[in-house]
């Protein structure tokens, strides 16, 4: 393919989680730094708890907005085991970021299927470079548990081909009307959400030689 | 949903397809949409509802929407509907006659093939409609031609007086891209005119008419031939031509960028010279195409070689990494192997469940405890009655099916299924949809069938839309109620047969079902609860499970509740002999909502309210 300029950001998790917002706000801030962006979901029943995934592209000009398979720079992940099933989206450098996260359906509870024992350990041990952390504790901690996709913003905004600040300055932007205090949560919800992933990888959790993605 | 201050012109706007056809039916002056909500058609109207000085609409079916969009173009005004693939098979009967009468205001139908069956229960290719009913087809590629091509639509419906069909699927609807928007025009509607040669279908009239019809399309042959729509991209890499319709176009210009490309936006008539002047340049002509081989059939018949479907799916979505394999296959190469870090981990499916104190649970899990049922269902949440824990669906077709199927088994069913008792299951928008009448037909036919009218107060699954039995408009104001029990009785349901009942009572749910399925003469349930995604839904103290009191029993996880969880298992056995697994549980109180569902199953009391100090306090309002 010749668009070697188009970033592929695939997030991922479960009807009601904030993954088509958390996309969106992403997709604003590639607006913000001029690029052109497709986004796109399959959402008929994605508010049942079925899988949803929200695949963004941008870049110089965007065609297809349909996401290849390994093709993926960045997949933020909104729970263990979703992650997992979509991590064949990503290229061989790519990089995961997963809320711990464990949501289990009732078809597991009633023991027709398995829940994986340890997805992101799963996905490490087939060779994906992940780092994983708890956003809702993270939230919590912050006094609020919708902060949560704030968290997972901030976690990707160092792996983005532009500054974080675009990124918060479109969080910002959104939650401008809700007062200073829901602002201000918000910053600190990003903040931590990055020092998460930055504390991580600082620790080596995954391999601390190979750049992030994507440059 | 008040009318809010659209975007100024000439701004530069995210807009999913939806939203983009909604902007432009606005700019085009349209004083009329209607539409019955439909996945993945669903928030043209609703984003079109937010715009002012137009009437939108939820019409009780996709054919009323068609038909109050033809009246309006009858009177000169710009009008337009919205409906999902299948919703134009409701609405084919006006559709078949409208394309004799022809448009006056300019007449726009946009609709949504669910291509890949993200929420439908089948897969259809509209554009079939174009060909059947002699009508123009325009298909978008994108946000900004969805903008763009619904504008040309009006224009061209308005100077060949024809409807025209914008042809959508999910990949345009639900993408998101960027569109710049422009000003609304003013249309002030001509007037109606009485013209009963032209509007009154009668025999003599429709024949005098038909002829037109296919001068029309004639015609448009000619127009399409023309179009900026239709674009011959010479390309430089001339082994293989494609000629791509819709998002097809975005996937061919990812994958072979320097190939010949015949883009069609304008896909009928689509422009014979164009498409002969494509296959001159390229050795090979592939059509790529979703999800039926229809220009492909067409292309042959017009004598020009081509392929498609013999090295493409006939089913699903289509995207770069479907067509490159293929063009390997065409040029005779071994398709190379895909990577083995690209495969897919195995991971347990996750289908679509029904929300925490969903009101259907109560119903399916009473149906899930009755024996020698047949349970015949129809479109929506309820839908997913028929998976786990529940299986207690049996039948779904189509929109208000449950009646006409529930009836035919009762007349058709012989010894084998004769103590058998039928139970219809339908939800409130979809018995005003296409339900009543098969109701009246159950009465009229003096069917022995038990219907279960679930009334949650709204339409579900494409996420909250108001209905005539809401009593609220498609803006959220009030509009007039109608009442679900007396339209029963009025369709001939015995007074005494009419129960209306609390999907979350279990036992007189219970009761009420046993007794109306032992009575040989129709009767409907109406069980009623608001859906818990709508405002009317006001969430109730959560439970919590005391862990010393939990058996481990299971009969809480039968209600198939999502904010139960297994914490535990144990195997042991039985007095009996008999090995059994233990599930000891808990509940996510963040997701409770405090139905009490699963505290009725529960022997040992183990579920009680959680303490009042312990409910989470949110602090930062967001």
């Amino acid at each position: 393919m010749s668009h070697n300029d188009i970033t592929n950001i695939l997030v991922c998790g479960i009807g009601g989680q904030g993954v088509m917002t958390a996309t969106e706000i992403l997709a604003e801030a590639a607006i913000a730094e001029g690029h052109d962006v497709k986004k796109t979901e399959v959402a008929g029943m994605a508010q049942r708890g079925g899988v949803v995934t929200s695949h963004l592209r941008f870049g110089r000009k965007v065609l297809s907005p349909q996401i290849a398979p390994g093709t993926v720079q960045v997949l933020l992940g909104f729970e263990g085991a979703e992650a997992l099933r979509w991590s064949h989206y990503l290229r061989p450098d790519g990089l995961a970021l997963v809320n711990n996260a464990r949501l289990v359906p009732p078809v597991v509870e009633l023991g027709l299927f398995d829940y994986p024992e340890d997805p992101t350990g799963q996905m490490r041990t087939a060779g994906r470079r992940v780092v994983s952390f708890d956003a809702m504790s993270i939230a919590l901690e912050l006094g609020e548990v919708r902060l949560g996709n704030t968290v997972m913003l901030g976690a990707i905004a160092d792996y983005l081909p532009f500054a974080p600040d675009v990124l918060l300055a479109c969080i910002v932007n959104r939650f401008a009307r809700k007062g200073e205090n829901v602002v201000d949560a918000n910053r600190r919800a990003f903040a931590a959400g990055r020092e998460a992933v930055a504390k991580q990888l600082g620790a080596g959790v995954t391999d601390p030689t190979s750049e992030p993605a994507p440059a | 949903m008040a009318a809010v201050m659209p975007a100024p012109a000439a701004s530069r706007l995210l807009l999913s397809g939806n939203e983009a056809v909604a902007r432009a039916v606005w700019e085009s002056g349209v004083r009329v949409a209607a539409a019955y909500p439909g996945t993945p058609a669903t928030e043209i109207i609703e984003s079109l509802a937010r715009y002012p000085d137009l009437h939108t609409e939820w019409s009780v079916n996709e054919k009323v929407s068609m038909e109050v969009a033809l009246g309006a173009s009858m009177t000169g005004a710009r009008a337009f509907c919205a409906m999902k693939h299948v919703g134009l098979n409701v609405a084919s009967d006006c559709l078949m006659t409208m394309t004799i009468t022809g448009a006056y205001g300019g007449l726009v139908i946009a609709v949504a093939d669910d291509v890949g069956l993200s929420s439908s229960q089948n897969e259809q290719d509209s554009r079939f409609w174009g060909r059947f009913a002699h009508l123009p087809v325009l298909e978008p590629a994108d946000s900004q031609e969805a903008y763009e091509m619904t504008q040309y639509a009006f224009a061209l419906s308005e100077q060949y007086e024809t409807p025209v069909l914008v042809r959508l699927t999910t990949r345009i609807c639900h993408v998101k891209g960027l569109v710049t928007v422009g000003e609304r025009e003013a249309h002030e509607p001509a007037g109606f005119i009485k013209n009963p040669e032209r509007w009154v279908m009668v025999p003599a009239h429709a024949r005098t008419r038909i002829p037109g019809v296919y001068l029309r399309e004639e015609t448009l042959r000619g127009v399409s031939e023309a179009s900026p729509l239709n674009v011959l991209e010479p390309g430089s890499d001339r082994r293989v031509g494609f000629v791509a319709s819709g998002p097809a176009y975005m996937h061919v210009k990812e994958a072979f960028p320097d190939a010949p490309v015949l883009k069609l936006g304008f896909s009928w008539p689509w422009p014979p010279e164009k498409m002969r002047a494509l296959a001159a340049i390229c050795d090979k002509l592939l059509v790529i195409e979703e999800t039926e081989l229809l220009l492909e059939t067409e292309i042959k018949a017009a004598g020009i070689a081509c392929h498609g479907k013999d090295v493409l799916p006939r089913m699903g979505e289509l995207s770069p990494q479907v067509l490159i394999p293929a063009v390997d296959r065409l040029l005779g190469k071994e398709p190379a192997p895909a990577a083995p870090a690209a495969a897919p981990m195995k991971v347990f499916p996750r289908p679509p469940t029904l929300c925490a104190s969903c009101p259907h649970m109560g119903i399916y899990y009473t149906l899930a405890q009755i024996k020698n049922i047949i349970v015949t269902g129809d479109i929506g949440c309820y839908t997913l009655g028929a998976g786990h824990p529940w299986n207690a669906l049996d039948t779904t077709i189509c929109m208000g099916a449950t009646m006409g199927v529930a009836l035919g088994i009762d007349k058709g069913r012989g010894a084998v299924d004769k103590n058998k008792r039928i139970v219809a299951v339908i939800g409130d928008s979809t018995f005003m949809h296409m339900g009543m009448q098969g109701l009246l037909n159950i009465t009229y036919n003096k069917g022995n069938i038990t219907v279960l009218l679930l009334d949650n107060n709204t339409t579900g699954m494409t996420g909250g839309q108001a209905t005539p039995a809401s009593g609220k408009d498609i803006h959220g104001k009030e509009a007039p109620r109608v009442d679900l029990a007396k339209v029963v009785e009025a369709l001939g349901v015995a007074n005494e047969r009419i129960k209306v009942v609390d999907p979350y009572e279990l036992p007189i749910l219970f009761k009420t079902i046993r007794e109306e399925i032992k009575i040989d003469a129709p009767s409907v349930i109406i069980a009623r609860r608001p859906c818990v995604l709508i405002d009317d839904f006001k969430p109730f103290r959560p439970y919590l499970v005391e862990e010393d009191k939990c058996t481990g029993c299971g009969n809480c996880i039968e209600v198939g509740c999502p904010a139960i969880h297994v914490t535990r298992r144990e195997k042991v056995i039985k007095p009996s002999g008999r090995e059994v697994e233990l599930a000891f549980v808990n509940i996510d109180n963040q997701a409770c909502t405090g139905c009490g569902l699963c505290v009725q199953p529960c022997a040992p009391d183990a579920i009680q309210h959680v303490p009042r100090r312990d409910i989470p306090i949110h602090i930062v309002k967001t």
